[in-house]
């Protein structure tokens, strides 16, 4: 039996709902990820040891694991110390928090390599060294990070399909179920493959948007 | 204090990194209104002496004062931070390398620290940073960013952003040194308005005539010391010290 495309577009409501939810997930992750990269850069770099030490710990947790592993672990495992988070919530925990460590590490090389006399120039106007930080250092830092935190959402898109191991209904699993309704694997793995890349594309387009607006304030 | 006082007041600052002796005793007087400029070589502890005013370099030993208040007083970390920050609003500083903040336009390098230690209005604000652009001729420039600028251009801008906290002395640490001979003068020029309008300053320099037409009182510094102080007259013109003597005519050699 060849290939038949013919039976896509009966089913492609369920595939663009699959899609919506990845966008959610994805959009939702990536802003976590993004503020908590920042704020985990910050406990990284300022804070006293008691602090730094245990963070250390769960940086290693989320470097040094599959991911798959996390959001089973934040899933299933969490359910059973009283956490019992939607999955949806949970892929976005884990998702944001795994590509959170990942931008921290970006962040915090960005803000050891901002001028030392951007740092001066405020604590002599004033601003104590945490407003100095929030204003002058941090989004000196997260600006010359972009294009390298661009490629990490890119790869988040990507990992976004391991929550449909919890259940999350995006797209990859919506493929699944559509081609366990039709035994037509080929096609609608196809038809999926070419949605993450439409959205891949469209994250590429806002990224040199970004991009081009910053341009000019370096 | 038992002494008349004294607007800025230094007292036996010393400075060490380490093993090395950057500031050795030394102690210095600046009065409302006067222009004070600070020579020597690379090394000499000018740039060290000037940032312990603010304490960007705090002191090792010795006492800063401005205005009746001692700017390095021991206090609990908490509070010492809240004190500084206070203390350096009322002090200007304006950077070799000018550091603007590349991630913000010209109104807001300017406005940016009013807005957040003083809280003015986003209209306050605007009226504030178009005078102080105003003032340095750099209004056009407003809504450009530092990256746009030429050095003479930003440095003008760095003045402006400076003045706009309203400080009550600025430093200049070099204000012109990394700049193209060419745009020196522009720089120079907003200096002079500002020495015409009475604001108290410490102009540490490797420009010589300069210091010569603004400065009320000139230092020179070699090795952490003040080896001779006076008016720019004697200084530049008869100095007493064997050093002074020496320093001045292998500048005048260097800069032919």
């Amino acid at each position: 039996m060849g290939l038949d495309f013919t039976v896509v577009p009966g089913f492609m409501d369920i595939i663009l709902l699959g899609a919506l939810w990845t966008v959610a997930i994805t959009v939702a992750s990536a802003v976590l990820s993004f503020f908590g990269g920042i704020f985990f850069a910050v406990i990284a770099l300022y804070t006293h040891w008691t602090v730094r030490l245990p963070f250390k710990a769960f940086e290693w947790l989320f470097m040094g694991t599959p991911l798959l592993l996390q959001l089973f672990l934040i899933y299933f495992g969490l359910v059973q110390i009283g956490i019992d988070l939607p999955a949806f919530v949970a892929g976005v925990v884990g998702l944001g928090l795994h590509f959170a460590v990942y931008n921290s590490e970006l962040i915090q090389t960005a803000i050891i390599a901002v001028d030392k006399g951007q740092m001066e120039a405020a604590r002599t106007l004033g601003l104590s060294r945490g407003e100095a930080l929030r204003k002058v250092v941090i989004p000196q830092a997260v600006r010359d990070v972009i294009p390298p935190i661009g490629n990490n959402m890119i790869a988040l898109l990507k990992d976004s399909a391991l929550v449909s191991v919890i259940g999350v209904s995006e797209l990859t699993l919506s493929a699944q179920r559509v081609i366990g309704k039709t035994y037509r694997p080929f096609e609608f793995y196809l038809v999926a493959a070419a949605v993450y890349y439409v959205i891949n594309l469209c994250m590429e387009w806002v990224q040199r948007r970004i991009e081009r607006r910053i341009a000019l304030s370096r | 204090m038992t002494e008349e006082k004294h607007f800025v007041e230094i007292r036996h600052a010393k400075k060490s990194f380490g093993t090395l002796e950057v500031l050795k005793d030394i102690n210095l007087t600046v009065e409302r209104g006067q222009i004070v400029g600070i020579i020597g070589s690379s090394g000499s502890g000018k740039s060290t002496l000037l940032r312990a005013i603010n304490d960007l370099d705090p002191l090792s030993g010795g006492e800063v004062w401005l205005d009746g208040v001692q700017v390095n007083k021991s206090l609990p970390h908490r509070q010492y931070e809240k004190h500084i920050n206070a203390m350096r609003q009322q002090v200007g500083m304006v950077f070799q390398h000018f550091n603007l903040f590349p991630h913000l336009t010209v109104r807001d390098n300017v406005t940016m620290a009013p807005k957040l230690l003083k809280g003015i209005s986003n209209d306050e604000a605007e009226t504030l940073a178009r005078e102080q652009l105003e003032h340095v001729g750099m209004l056009e420039k407003i809504d450009a960013f530092p990256s746009q600028l030429s050095g003479g251009q930003k440095q003008r801008v760095a003045i402006a952003r400076a003045l706009a906290m309203k400080p009550k002395l600025m430093l200049f640490d070099e204000a012109t040194s990394a700049l193209d001979p060419e745009l020196v003068e522009e720089v120079n020029q907003v200096m002079k308005k500002l020495a015409e309008e009475h604001m108290t300053m410490i102009i540490v320099t490797h420009e010589m005539d300069f210091a010569a037409s603004v400065c009320d009182r000139v230092l020179f510094m070699e090795k952490g010391v003040v080896v001779e102080e006076g008016p720019p007259e004697v200084i530049f013109k008869n100095p007493e010290k064997q050093r002074t003597r020496e320093f001045l005519r292998k500048h005048i050699e260097g800069a032919a």
